[in-house]
């Protein structure tokens, strides 16, 4: 551990892994540690041994949800987006070489205390029970305009300049009412509040847009896709990139002390006595607690059942969004299933999860309008915990801290941190501008 | 798994023993027909693909090397996930190396899958005159917890092939399974596949 690094990565979060993964890549010398003798941190997948020992101590599963080994239950759980940023960041990295995926089978959104599909297309617009027969026809053209809208074809844009028009001005434009809006904003373009409606359409039609290319991709029900034996494969993975490319691997290393000198700059990470030097440390908050603040907390519910989630079409996976105004929140509400057909359970056992940015501290209350929707359930967890963001300056400390993962159920935000990060540490961008049109989906 | 489809099966085979046993040297051999009398501890590449003809089948090799994890006792459980063989590779010459083999083996017996087809290596036999474990003594403990067992060298290719072979026939053909899930892969042109999925 003598030796001088160029970086030192604490935690083997998803984020932190992708990190050491590409810094490696590009020629640096990286020590990456965690405290746990396990992958993943606060991204990895458990057992049902390891389930019960972090929220059940006292406890042991009952034999007859089956092998423990056969569970990989999410702490973080989200979806990918088939043509979303996780996916060009795999691609460019060459690590789905190491991952097998399968679709996410269907895509669903609560409305008016109902479960429905998420209609994604024109054709869909005009099948679905959301809307009435004069609205369907406007939302059919709303949606024309978005699939054929295109950066570079000034003609495709109708006149209209998303960078300078809100949302709302174009959704009034073609007249749409509010309860259009509402599953369009939070199931389609997946806004986790309505303060997209006063900022510029790009992002809206663009989220749109990448909604349908995603779904259009595998041409399952959604647009998702997840790996076999859960997400906490994604850190792993990355972590193997990081060392196939020179990357030095310590699990179970206790304490992991940040060691900064006279002027506050980080030059070393200390563990069982020893230091190791550095030029940067890359670290998850919990690392460096005095250096971040906290910024929300996430409530969530985790769940075994021996059923898929009632009215979502017999989905071994789906997600079901459960937009605020639905439930006179501030924030949307999620439901997340998977099961065996992912490998994340025995044979027909189904993990859900219901999550949303809390609101309260009463987890139990709070989640109720969706564990409602799951049916009877064969065990529940209630969790909740807090979301930090970093406060430090990392020009003076020399210090590169993560975000706590959101409450979103898929990966945009956290990619959109790790380029972020990426671009702090290295002073370069990282150029994702993989031809995913081209990218494609192989038999294994 | 190994996987099946028209004769054609493909497996996953993980590499794992004590720095310098010969790991690399022996995957190189086999793939490239080469030797380098000073190998690099591996970084770079860690994964190769290689086909063999056994009988009446063609079995694909996809053959992950350790990348250097395992050196501080971290080695992620996606190493062993799925394999459907491992090749455990000790050094003819050390007997520490062949130490950290047995111990190996325990961890994939814990960890591994069942059904896997695990061979053990002691290579470098070229270095006769520097033997420190004899060859009866690693057949017996292979015997013993149901491995086969040769002595190869990387550097004459003696019995290189011969394993991959082995293993290779040694591959359960039939074996119920979840069906696979797909691998992204970037493959260009060929846009009318773009949307196909295959599950
Ligand atoms: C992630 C992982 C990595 C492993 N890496 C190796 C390896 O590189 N070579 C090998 O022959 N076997 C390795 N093993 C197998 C492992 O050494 C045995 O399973 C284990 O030592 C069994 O004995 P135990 O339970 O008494 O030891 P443990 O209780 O597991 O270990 C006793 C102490 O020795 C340390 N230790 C054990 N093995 C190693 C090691 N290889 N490197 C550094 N510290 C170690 C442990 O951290 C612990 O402090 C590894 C196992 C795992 C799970
Ligand atoms: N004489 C002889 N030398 C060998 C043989 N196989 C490997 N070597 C040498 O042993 C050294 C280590 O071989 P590697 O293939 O790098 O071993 P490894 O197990 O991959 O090592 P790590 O990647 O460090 O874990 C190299 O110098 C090789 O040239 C062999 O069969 N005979
Ligand atoms: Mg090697």
């Amino acid at each position: 551990m003598d030796e001088e690094y160029d970086v030192i990565v604490l935690g083997t979060g998803l984020k932190e892994c992708i990190l050491s993964g590409l810094l490696s890549v590009d020629g640096l010398k990286v020590l990456h540690m965690d405290r746990n003798d396990y992958y993943g941190g606060e991204s990895s997948s458990l057992s049902l041994v390891q389930l019960w020992k972090r929220f059940r101590a006292n406890d042991k599963p009952s034999e007859q949800l089956g092998s423990s080994k056969e569970y990989n239950v999410d702490m973080i759980p989200k979806f990918m987006m088939a043509n979303g940023a996780l996916v060009r960041v795999l691609i460019h990295t060459d690590v789905t070489k190491y991952l097998n995926f399968k679709a996410v089978d269907g895509s669903f959104v609560y409305n008016k205390g109902k479960i429905h599909k998420v209609p994604a297309t024109d054709v869909e617009a005009l099948k679905s029970p959301l809307m009435g027969l004069f609205e369907k026809r406007r939302a059919r053209k709303f949606f024309i305009y978005v699939q054929d809208y295109e950066d570079n074809d000034p003609k495709s844009h109708e006149g209209l300049d998303l960078t300078k028009v809100t949302a709302r001005d174009i959704i009034s434009k073609y007249g749409l009412d509010d309860n259009t809006v509402d599953f369009i904003g939070h199931a389609l373009a997946l806004h986790i509040d309505d303060n997209y409606l006063d900022e510029p359409a790009l992002d809206f039609v663009k989220r749109m847009k990448l909604y349908a290319e995603s779904l259009a991709r595998f041409q399952g029900g959604s647009p998702y896709i997840y790996p076999l034996y859960g997400l906490g494969e994604l850190p792993q993975a990355f972590a193997r990139l990081s060392a196939v490319y020179g990357g030095t691997y310590m699990l179970n290393k206790p304490e992991c002390k940040v060691e900064f000198d006279g002027n506050g700059k980080a030059y070393g990470v200390t563990s069982e006595g020893e230091t190791a030097k550095c030029k940067k440390v890359v670290c998850d908050p919990s690392y460096l607690p005095d250096k971040v603040k906290k910024v929300g907390k996430v409530a969530r519910a985790i769940c075994i059942m021996s059923h898929p989630i009632p009215e979502t079409s017999d989905s071994h996976s789906v997600q079901v969004i459960l937009p605020q105004k639905q439930l006179g929140r501030k924030s949307d509400m999620y439901l997340f299933c998977c099961s065996y057909t992912h490998n994340v359970a025995p044979n027909g056992k189904y993990i859900a999860f219901v999550s949303t940015e809390a609101e309260t501290d009463q987890p139990e209350v709070e989640l109720k309008p969706g564990i409602e929707l799951l049916g009877p359930v064969d065990e529940i967890f209630f969790d909740i915990y807090d979301r930090y963001q970093p406060v430090n300056k990392h020009d003076e400390d020399h210090c590169f801290i993560s975000q706590s993962y959101d409450a979103t159920t898929h990966f945009e935000s956290t990619v959109h941190d790790v380029l972020a990060m990426y671009t702090k540490i290295t002073g370069k961008e990282l150029d994702l501008s993989v031809d995913l049109s081209a990218a494609s989906a192989a038999a294994e | 798994m190994a996987t099946i489809g028209n004769n054609n099966l493909n497996a996953k085979l993980v590499l794992l023993g004590d720095m310098g046993a010969g790991k690399s040297s022996l995957v190189l051999r086999f793939v490239k027909g080469q030797f380098l009398e000073f190998q690099e501890s591996t970084i770079g590449a860690a994964f190769f693909s290689q086909t063999l003809a056994v009988n009446d089948a063609t079995v694909k090799f996809e053959i992950w090397d350790t990348a250097g994890q395992e050196r501080y006792h971290s080695l992620a459980p996606m190493y062993y996930r799925g394999a459907a063989a491992a090749i455990i590779v000790y050094d003819i010459t050390s007997t520490e190396s062949f130490t950290r083999a047995k111990k190996w083996v325990q961890e994939l017996q814990k960890q591994g899958n069942p059904n896997m087809v695990m061979a053990f290596a002691g290579n470098k036999a070229d270095l006769e005159e520097k033997r420190k474990v004899t060859a009866e003594e690693a057949r017996l403990y292979a015997e013993e917890n149901g491995l086969f067992f040769m002595e190869t060298s990387a550097k004459t290719a003696s019995n290189v092939n011969d394993i991959f072979y082995e293993i290779a026939r040694r591959l359960p053909r039939a074996q119920p399974q979840n069906p696979a899930g797909m691998v992204l892969v970037d493959r260009p042109a060929d846009r009318s596949q773009s949307a196909a999925c295959c599950s």
